[in-house]
């Protein structure tokens, strides 16, 4: 079946540029699963599926079709971008639409999958059913496209993330897959597509937001005997992970896209630089190439094209700096991923010295498309400057995370709102940290914006990767400056100064800022020069870092401070954390009269900071005091306050 | 006599500098960790100072100079894990194994690592165990966690 599936593919689809005939439109049917034979039992099985039980799900789908002796087939795909939903299991009858189950933990398997083969629907779990022209439709269950979460979405990038076998090239190519691809080897010129990619407007999403047309035309224009075309897969930005799903939900899309961006410059060989923390993205990755090179894809003198092609896996080996181009480039080199100044841009003298482009997967994942449907169709999307769409990677305080593909120009409120459903368990909304460890913090005033790469600057946030972590009234700003600054502390390659001492003295003060005052009587002034000290440090870092991790890594300090001033000030003169976030700002006291004297606080103090003796009211030693809260936990009468 | 060492350094013939990495990924998934000996057969082999090696391998997060438990806990401190309380998480697994991160238990069973940054986000707290992920986790949900490896290292012991 495989093999005759690779020759009709090969014959029918990928050698023919004429209309296909009604055979042929019915075997790729066949092929994407839209007509079956056999039921067909899909589980969402990327990272976050996993996490969130879906090995154990797929346990209890194999046992109830082995119990009740039933034939069905059962696919693990990857992410559809719900993660909240996970995990998500969708059945496919024969003759009817493919519909789609959320939250199935392996105890729901057995209640869902009898109804189903009853042709009943269960309300608890139901999602939505995908739409099919020759499928039965099911009754009561609305289409994918009307559910809150995905009607705003624009999917060009994850269209087809948790719905094709991400390991089956087969259901890729019957979906029009790697059309793009020959059309580009056959009928274009290296100059052509750079003038098409950049006619689309397409922006770098990994941050940067250059212009992926001009980027090419800079290598496609240096005279070198070997040009290298590396996938940056590196995702570090904490918060973000849309390259993940598009990897593990849809790796030849990346394929296909690198293949037709290498073409484009006149690369031959390419690079996929990912993180090792994504194992299941690799084993996605590896296989797809794989397959890829059975079907001579890649290569040697592709489909008789005379185009080479080889590809390369590089696990990146945990260092958030790597995203930087030079220091990625020293990685793969073999060396310590440290940036160099530039230029020479590596689109001149990158890796090896040769000329290399370096772009983030989610900017390669749109090439394909952009290639089959024009620059106009991909430009209609968006605003002036930016055009197409984002994928946003939602979480934090919110209620549906997960993973969000709209046209750019859509309002930060809108996502949240709308798509994402508000904030978690009807809390208020404090801010919206946009573009990692680099970016800013978005607050509710700015929520109206049309998000852009040059709106969100304005606002003192970024595009960055596109991770949106929401946070409520809960979330102490002064406590997320400093998260974001130990982590930039941690991940500064150390190289040049400004950054290497430079975010520790600043990660200093802000745990001088979150910590207990020792009471002396200058400590508000130190606290407050702290702050002064805070904003000229910052101003010195991002003159004069090397690479764009330390000129950007003041953001999220100096985004707090804008818009949370009166949360630092808080801190320093009233020694208090209104979000109840930062510990050691807590001040106990035991209430004399609810305290039995059971002495069970005491023993479990760490510090031995509460004082009392046996069936008599105890105290708490303030200086003494840490404030863990171990005994506030531990009390069994409700005695002890927070002030 | 061959070391296993030897084998895999064997399928890199003429490596040169940038197979370090690769080598070194390779060496620490059979080894758990980049052992003193091993290093210094990489050094010979590619011909890169051994100085220079430890260099490359203690610039990135992923390479380790100890052995980890035989359950290694990776707790991931991203953004909208941190925001979701992975601290309280951390520093419950740290209790509740009476070791701090970067260390193993005496029993050499578990072994915590912080992690920038897993890319399950949409379902934070994270931790994975082994590479075995479970979300949503709480201060509560993680003494089950650690249980159920317990159980299982005991049943696998009778």
């Amino acid at each position: 079946m495989k093999n005759s599936n690779k020759k009709f593919l090969v014959e029918k689809v990928l050698n023919n540029t004429k209309p296909f005939d009604k055979n042929t439109l019915l075997t790729l049917k066949q092929i994407t699963k839209e007509e079956n034979n056999k039921p067909i039992i899909y589980i969402g099985a990327g990272t976050c599926g996993l996490g969130a039980g879906a090995g154990k799900t797929k346990i209890a789908i194999e046992q109830y079709l082995e119990t009740n002796n039933i034939d069905a087939e059962i696919i693990a795909v990857g992410c559809i971008g719900l993660c909240s939903s996970e995990p998500i299991m969708d059945v496919k009858l024969p003759n009817k639409q493919r519909v789609s189950f959320e939250k199935v933990n392996n105890t729901d398997v057995n209640n869902i999958l009898d109804d189903v083969f009853a042709n009943k629907i269960n309300p608890k779990h139901i999602l939505a059913q995908f739409k099919s022209d020759t499928q039965e439709k099911w009754d009561n269950v609305i289409d994918i496209s009307e559910h809150p979460f995905f009607e705003k979405q624009e999917r060009i990038v994850l269209e087809n993330c948790g719905i094709i076998d991400p390991t089956s090239i087969e259901e890729y190519i019957a979906k029009g897959g790697y059309k793009a691809y020959l059309n580009t080897i056959r009928n274009y010129k290296s100059k052509e597509i750079c003038d098409l990619i950049e006619e689309s407007g397409l922006r770098g999403r990994g941050g940067g937001g250059f212009s992926t047309g001009k980027k090419w035309k800079f290598s496609l224009n240096t005279e070198a005997d070997q040009k290298y075309f590396i996938c940056n897969a590196d995702e570090g930005d904490p918060g973000a992970f849309m390259d993940r799903a598009v990897i593990e939900g849809d790796p030849h899309k990346l394929i296909e896209g690198q293949a037709i961006s290498a073409f484009a410059i006149g690369a031959t060989k390419a690079y996929i630089y990912i993180r090792a923390e994504y194992p299941l993205a690799i084993e996605r990755l590896e296989i797809a190439l794989k397959k890829a090179k059975e079907y001579g894809l890649i290569g040697k003198n592709i489909f008789g094209t005379g185009v080479d092609l080889d590809f390369i896996i590089k696990k990146g080996a945990g260092a958030f700096v790597c995203g930087e181009e030079t220091a990625l480039i020293h990685s793969i080199e073999g060396k310590r991923g440290m940036p160099r100044p530039r230029p020479p841009f590596p689109a001149v003298s990158g890796l090896f010295e040769k000329p290399t482009i370096i772009n983030n997967v989610e900017t390669l994942a749109n090439i394909a498309w952009i290639i089959n449907n024009g620059a106009g169709n991909f430009n209609k999307y968006g605003t002036a400057t930016s055009k197409g769409t984002k994928v946003f990677a939602l979480s934090g305080k919110i209620t549906l995370t997960g993973l969000v593909e709209v046209a750019m120009g859509t309002t930060i409120r809108e996502i949240i709102y709308n798509i994402g459903g508000g904030i978690l368990n009807n809390k208020k909304f404090k801010s919206v940290q946009m573009g990692g460890p680099s970016g800013g913090c978005v607050v509710e005033q700015n929520l109206d914006i049309q998000i852009d790469y040059e709106s969100l600057v304005e606002i003192g946030a970024m595009m960055g990767s596109g991770g949106m972590v929401v946070m409520d009234e809960e979330t102490c700003m002064v406590d997320v400056a400093k998260f974001f600054m130990s982590f930039i502390q941690r991940e500064s390659c150390g190289k040049c100064i400004p950054c290497r001492e430079g975010t520790g003295r600043m990660l200093e003060i802000l745990e001088l800022i979150t910590t207990k005052p020792d009471n002396s009587s200058n400590d508000a002034l130190v606290r407050f020069r702290g702050i002064m000290e805070l904003e000229s440090l910052a101003d010195v870092i991002k003159d004069t870092s090397l690479c764009g991790l330390g000129q950007s890594a003041p953001n999220p300090v100096l985004s707090t401070l804008k818009w949370f001033k009166h949360e630092y000030e808080e801190h320093i003169f009233d020694r208090k954390c209104d979000a109840g976030v930062c510990q050691s700002l807590r001040i106990f006291k035991i209430d004399v009269d609810k305290c039995t004297g059971c002495t069970i606080c005491a023993k479990k103090c760490p510090t031995d900071a509460i004082i009392g003796s046996r069936k008599a009211a105890h105290y708490i030693i303030d200086d003494k005091c840490i404030g863990c809260g171990t005994c506030d936990e531990v009390c069994k009468f409700d005695a002890i306050e927070i002030l | 006599m061959k070391t296993e060492v030897d084998n895999i350094l064997e399928t890199y013939k003429g490596a040169k500098r940038d197979s370090l990495i690769p080598i070194l990924q390779k060496l620490q998934e059979n080894e758990g960790f980049l052992s003193k000996e091993s290093v210094e057969k990489v050094s010979k082999y590619i011909n890169v100072p051994t100085s220079k090696i430890y260099g490359v391998a203690t610039f990135y997060n992923q390479f380790k100079f100890s052995p980890p438990g035989k359950y290694h806990i990776q707790v991931c401190r991203g953004t909208a894990c941190h925001v979701l309380g992975s601290a309280t998480v951390l520093s419950e697994i740290e209790n509740a194994l009476k070791i701090k991160t970067e260390q193993t238990t005496t029993d050499g069973l578990f072994s915590i690592e912080v992690v920038a940054c897993i890319g399950a986000c949409g379902l934070a707290p994270v931790i994975s165990v082994n590479g075995e992920f479970h979300a949503q986790v709480t201060a509560e949900s993680i003494h089950e966690i650690l249980n159920t490896y317990r159980e299982k290292e005991a049943k696998d012991e009778k």
